[in-house]
């Protein structure tokens, strides 16, 4: 391949397992980086997205910076995939929605035992949270979905692998599930 | 009550410089600056943009999924979280673990401790220390040190690799396991197991100590810019088993003040809030704790690696421990008083992980299969337990229905908060008072972040992020100048 696959990822509303579920393709890293250049990701300090062949989001969208990173993301990218269970339909965090987001605050910030200066956070530079958690599919076209509370690093080596590769990308048994 | 720099007295006349978001950092964060007409700076702060709560939304719950849904506070340290929930609900099923359960707990604790650390130095925080602060932001990161230091990185990798394979054999998966369960853990260790382990130990503790070797060089060729790098005196906290040694598992609170004296000892976790308070302020989703008997202004303390390091009497590992007693008398122990001592204390605490993890797969209690344990049923359970990242508190109540009815969780990066952002504000005025900002400036900002290797994921339990961006708008709100950590997208921002 002449020229190297340029390649985003960012982490939304979730955790960075899936992130680290990346990392654990393991000594296969130090071969990925002869094919593939990294943009934005955590793991450069780049820190807006330039155009890309291909975006992975980990994490749904919980605030209003969310939104803008994600479409930054899409704005931006050729191919853009789902990664985990929280960019897919919300996972963990979306367990808010069924409670009102002021009363959580109020419970976190105000009315928890313990506090000596309570009240909720106001300040204009903390991006205001979505009242519910959102799947990013609801938000921009997504061309991919690896489930998995993380995919398995097997699952990212063998749909990168394929991607390079110029086929299209086919999970198969053992690599496709959702724990 | 404000700190130094913590507020500026009229924040409308100056200009404004944001770093968004902080990179090669786990979860989302930015730090904003103001500064007035001769670039002096008046204000910095650490914001955590993100809240998720966690402790609300597991109300409700039956008290054993609380393990397995908490650890998904955090991808990098699961295990933290894992453990740490299941010591709060060992204590409400009243159940006193086995000798294998608990070893097993220890083995996965010390897997988690080791790839944690291997990641934090290797692929977020070696680029700053070994291309320089205010390097090319293009070369500065895990491919730059790939590229750069092959050898270096392979053994990063490796060893983050390692942590991981203990990981799985004790937990079942490498990242969110299900291998601890209130009363024990539900998987013992096969004979296959602990010998596929015990085949590399030896080389993850000779690389463990490779790597301490390269902090203290690094100290040693930059002696007087590591020692006073936003290097600030600051109270300490941290778990010490009954005779003073360090131990990450299981111990009482133990706090110093700036100049080693100890504040209080052994005190008992599961009332941990007649020492430690915390408090909000409107500008970070993330609190602000601090011992009660000092109050909020000069309670605030560290935790996390550098704490442990000089908070214990001893590290009961022989390598580590002779590795401790030369880092705290090095340069007449300053460099343990210095801010990017946390990379030298890291590095020491990976070689204790690793030394306990050949001990524990010697133990012939590893491979027992007596693995559960049941007491008399409780209401309350505290879990304390040191993370990667520092002291980690989980404060459960559970009702007669077995429905979680209370959660309390203070977790490592929150205990931090007040010592980062200290840290930021020392680097802003060493560093960036009176110029003209550029990349390499702001990442020195970064870098000071990076030293605490905060988890702002975890930090945001109740909410969530990091980026970097600097502007600067002047007074009328017309924009000056901007950084953006890479030139070629800035014009693709809204």
């Amino acid at each position: 391949m002449d020229r190297k696959l340029k390649v985003a990822t960012t982490s939304l509303a979730g955790c960075f397992g899936c992130h680290m579920s990346f990392l654990d393709i393991d000594e296969r890293l130090l071969d990925l980086i002869q094919l593939i250049e990294f943009d934005r990701s955590p793991l450069t300090d780049i820190k807006h997205c330039g155009p890309c062949d291909l975006g992975i989001i980990e994490g749904g969208v919980c605030n209003a910076e969310n939104v803008h990173v994600l479409r930054e993301f899409r704005r931006n990218c050729k191919i853009l995939i789902a990664l985990g269970a929280c960019a897919i339909n919300g996972g963990l965090p979306a367990q808010r929605n069924q409670l009102d987001l002021r009363d959580i605050l109020e419970e976190v910030y105000q009315t928890e035992p313990g506090l000596t200066h309570g009240g909720i956070p106001n300040d204009p530079e903390l991006p205001l949270p979505l009242n519910k958690v959102h799947p990013i599919h609801e938000v921009v076209k997504i061309d991919y979905f690896l489930p998995g509370c993380p995919p398995p690093a097997d699952a990212i080596w063998k749909f990168l692998t394929d991607l390079l590769a110029g086929r299209t990308p086919h999970l198969g048994h053992g690599l496709l599930h959702y724990d | 009550m404000s700190f130094k720099l913590e507020t500026a007295v009229y924040p409308e006349k100056l200009k404004r410089v944001a770093i968004e978001p902080v990179s090669r950092v786990e979860g989302h964060g930015k730090v904003t600056i103001l500064l007035d007409e001769n670039d002096q700076v008046h204000q910095v702060r650490l914001h955590i943009v993100e809240f998720r709560g966690f402790e609300k939304f597991i109300q409700g719950r039956p008290y054993w999924e609380v393990p397995v849904m908490v650890q998904r506070l955090c991808g990098i340290c699961p295990v933290s979280h894992h453990l740490a929930a299941s010591k709060a609900l060992d204590m409400i099923i009243g159940a006193k673990l086995t000798p294998t359960a608990e070893k097993l707990r220890r083995l996965m604790h010390a897997g988690q401790m080791l790839q944690s650390h291997a990641l934090h130095f290797f692929h977020l925080s070696s680029p700053d220390l070994m291309f320089g602060f205010g390097s090319d932001a293009a070369q500065r990161n895990v491919v730059g040190i790939i590229s750069a230091f092959p050898e270096v990185a392979k053994k990063g990798v490796l060893l983050r690799k390692y942590g991981q394979e203990v990981i799985r054999h004790t937990a079942g998966k490498r990242v969110h396991g299900t291998g601890s369960v209130p009363g024990g853990v539900n998987k013992s260790l096969t004979v296959d197991e602990r010998d596929q382990l015990l085949k590399d130990i030896y080389q993850m503790v000779a690389w463990s100590r490779e790597a301490v070797q390269i902090i203290r060089g690094l100290f040693e060729k930059n002696l007087e810019e590591y020692n006073a790098f936003g290097r600030f005196p600051a109270n300490s906290m941290s778990l010490v088993r009954a005779d003073g040694a360090m131990d990450l598992y299981h111990g009482g609170l133990r706090a110093r003040d700036a100049a080693g004296k100890v504040i209080f000892d052994h005190h008992n976790y599961e009332h941990y809030w007649e020492v430690i308070s915390e408090d909000v302020k409107p500008w970070s989703y993330m609190k602000f704790p601090f011992m009660k008997a000092f109050g909020p202004d000069d309670g605030w303390y560290r935790v996390g690696p550098l704490a442990r390091v000089s908070n214990c009497d001893f590290i009961p590992t022989p390598l580590a421990d002779k590795a401790r007693e030369e880092f705290l008398a090095f340069d007449a122990g300053r460099a343990a008083g210095a801010t990017l001592g946390y990379h030298w204390a890291r590095m020491i605490e990976m070689l204790h992980a690793a030394e306990t993890i050949k001990d524990l797969l010697h133990d012939e209690d590893i491979l027992g299969t007596d693995l559960m344990a049941k007491g008399e049923r409780v209401q309350r359970g505290v879990g304390v337990i040191e993370a990667p990242r520092g002291t980690l508190i989980h404060h459960y109540r559970v009702n007669e229905d077995d429905q979680v009815i209370r959660a309390n969780l203070i977790v490592s990066t929150t205990h931090n908060n007040q010592p980062m952002n200290e840290a930021i504000r020392q680097v802003a005025k060493q560093y960036l008072n009176g110029k003209k900002l550029t990349e390499g400036l702001l990442n020195h900002i970064e870098v000071a972040i990076r030293c605490f290797d905060p988890c702002l994921s975890c930090a945001t339990h109740a909410l969530g992020q990091m980026p970097l961006e600097v502007s600067l708008i002047d007074a009328k709100g017309g924009c000056l100048d901007r950084m953006v950590k890479n030139q070629q997208a800035a014009s693709l921002t809204d």
